[in-house]
């Protein structure tokens, strides 16, 4: 199962990842590896096992719809590297593209 | 050239009117009004080492339109993770519901020029709404406090073959949304949102075309418009024997075009997988069947007990039940007062109150009419103590100053003129005013009755009790016949 150059660099820019030609080698092959290590699960004979989305055995605990504070805008802002009339400032967001 | 047939289906996204949010204690605000970033804590960012809890009240509003949409309702239904980078999410991804959804294969009766159609409803889900972004020439701005409000996305089967079917199926969602209490479905403040998948085809083709989808469409008039543009964009490519492109579209309002949508959008591989932070939704059966109990009456069941029980007629059903608030309104009338006939409680609010509303812009939850107030008048109307014309100024001046009829009436005088000797007055005044009508009406013109009728009434302002007015102004020509002369 091996990974292309072309793959790798989908895979890197839906995390928002730069990465230099060099790397988009090294991570080829190493994910590559990784993928292979995984695909062992594939050999386990799965056709009597329902699908399973937790292997936890709970159940999601309900909160009831009140109201508890939020934080102070200052330190929910403090988070940004920078901010304007009250907004996280991002850099205009550009249609990117693979 | 070859007549093309749409096929449409509409995901509708619609934020639920809860306290806080989806998973967490943060305030769910008005994201026009409110201050920016004054509702966001630790966990609606996805701050390290904090976890989502869900609320009860969304799961609630959930089941509350799986139920109305006559959907299966999952026992167990699981969250994913959505994940993509976009600033409108500040953890990258969004919590969703992918396999195992909360509720599927429902439906929702629409009505087109008469026509009763069945729209197939595919799923309906929870999900976390994402951030509000400002996007400007130097950079973007980013409100957090609608990140993690509640959503529920209701997904049709592409059922839909019109415009008017969809407008239809839209407001029909939209009304369904209010009867339940679970959103204000406001589109103008971008509480339900629409996007639409259009393909087209040959008539009566079997298979179907290739699909574009257009998003973020916010109003039903954007919505109409750009769909209509699809189907003619789509149309014109197959004509020509060209191919559809499946893709994601969005609208533009100014240029009235559909134009092909990247960034967020085209990131299809959205990498889904089930939540780790949060283990199966399980629902009690007894808690589905206690929310089913309590459903309120929807708008069709509504409009069809307004025509069978209280006899109203199908049009004035129609206006009463096309909003919760005017049916709400109608039933605390008749509850108010249910000696009068509720034919007249639904004519006078379907009606003259309605025309009033719409001319002012106002919803009927700001009219300074109260209900008590509303029924006294119609009492005096069904008394005979104002005339209906009266009675239509009466409420037009209860409109604009909230003061009740029986004042509005004492002052003005308008009350109905039942004294035989003043409407005897006016009569012998109209007949000496007008010697040549009456002439005409004694050789035999009998329409010159209603026309001196007429003058009568309009001599005592509208006020003569008609019935009696008529009956004297009868009296009075016959006695004028006898003195003619024998022709
Ligand atoms: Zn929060």
């Amino acid at each position: 199962m091996d990974l292309t150059a072309e793959e790798v660099r989908k895979i890197a820019f839906l995390a928002r990842l730069h990465l230099t030609d060099e790397e988009i080698e090294t991570y080829a092959r190493q994910l590559s590896a990784i993928l292979e290590y995984a695909a062992q699960l594939q050999e386990v004979d799965t056709a009597n096992i329902p699908p399973t989305a937790t292997v936890l055995p709970l159940t999601a605990p309900l909160r009831e719809d009140t109201i508890r504070p939020s934080l102070p805008q200052d330190e929910i802002l403090a988070n940004a590297s920078s901010s304007e009339e009250g907004m996280f400032q991002v850099a205009p967001v550009l249609e990117q593209e693979p | 050239m070859t007549e093309f047939e749409p096929i449409i289906g509409l995901e509708v996204h619609a934020e639920l009117q809860t306290r806080s949010k989806m998973f967490c204690g943060c305030a769910v605000v008005d994201s026009v009004s409110a201050t920016a970033n004054t509702r966001v804590c630790e966990i609606c960012t996805g701050m390290p080492g904090t976890l989502p809890v869900i609320n009860r009240r969304a799961v609630e509003f959930a089941i509350r339109v799986a139920l109305a949409l006559h959907c299966e309702i999952a026992e167990t239904s699981i969250f994913a993770r959505k994940n993509y980078f976009y600033p409108d999410l500040p953890k990258g991804f969004q919590i969703s519901q992918y396999e195992l959804p909360l509720a599927v294969n429902g439906w929702m009766m629409i009505t087109t020029n008469g026509e009763e159609k069945r729209i197939a409803i595919r799923r309906v889900h929870l999900e976390e709404d994402t951030g509000k972004l400002t996007h400007r020439q130097t950079n973007s701005l980013i409100d957090y406090n609608r990140s993690g409000v509640p959503l529920l996305e209701i997904v049709s089967e592409p059922d839909l073959r019109s415009i008017d079917e969809v407008r239809a199926y839209a407001i029909a969602l939209r009304s369904l949304l209010r009867f339940l209490e679970v959103s204000s479905a406001d589109m103008e403040k971008g509480v339900i949102r629409f996007e639409a998948n259009i393909s087209v085809r040959p008539q009566g083709a079997e298979i179907l075309g290739t699909r574009t989808e257009i998003k973020n469409l916010n109003s039903l008039r954007a919505m109409a418009q750009a769909i209509s543009y699809e189907i003619d964009r789509q149309s014109r490519l197959l004509a020509n024997g060209q191919e559809v492109r499946q893709e994601t579209l969005g609208w533009d309002e100014g240029l009235k075009v559909t134009v092909p949508q990247r960034g967020k959008e085209e990131a299809h591989d959205y990498r889904y997988f089930p939540e780790p932070d949060l283990p199966p939704l399980h629902l009690e059966r007894s808690w589905i069947e206690e929310i089913r109990a309590k459903l309120p009456e929807l708008a069709r069941a509504k409009r069809q007990r307004y025509v069978d029980e209280l006899k109203l007629n199908p049009y004035t059903a129609d206006v009463l039940t096309n909003e919760k608030d005017i049916a709400d309104y109608f039933e605390a009338t008749v509850a108010a007062a249910p000696d009068l006939p509720a034919q007249q409680i639904g004519h006078w609010i379907g009606g003259p109150l309605f025309s009033l509303l719409n001319d002012a812009g106002i919803k009927i939850r700001e009219t300074l009419i109260s209900v008590e107030q509303l029924s006294e008048l119609i009492g005096l109307v069904e008394l005979g103590k104002i005339s209906n014309s009266s009675a239509k100024a009466v409420l037009t001046e209860m409109f604009a100053s909230g003061a009740g009829a029986s004042q509005i009436i004492e002052a003005q005088g308008l009350e109905i003129l039942a004294d035989s000797a003043i409407i005897d007055g006016h009569i012998e005044k109209v007949l000496v005013e007008f010697p040549d009508q009456v002439q005409q009406y004694l050789l035999g013109k009998e329409p010159i009755f209603e026309w001196l009728f007429g003058q009568v009434m309009r001599a005592t302002s509208g006020r003569s009790d008609p019935q009696r007015l008529r009956q004297a102004l009868a009296r009075q020509l016959r006695a004028l016949d006898k003195r003619q002369p024998p022709a």
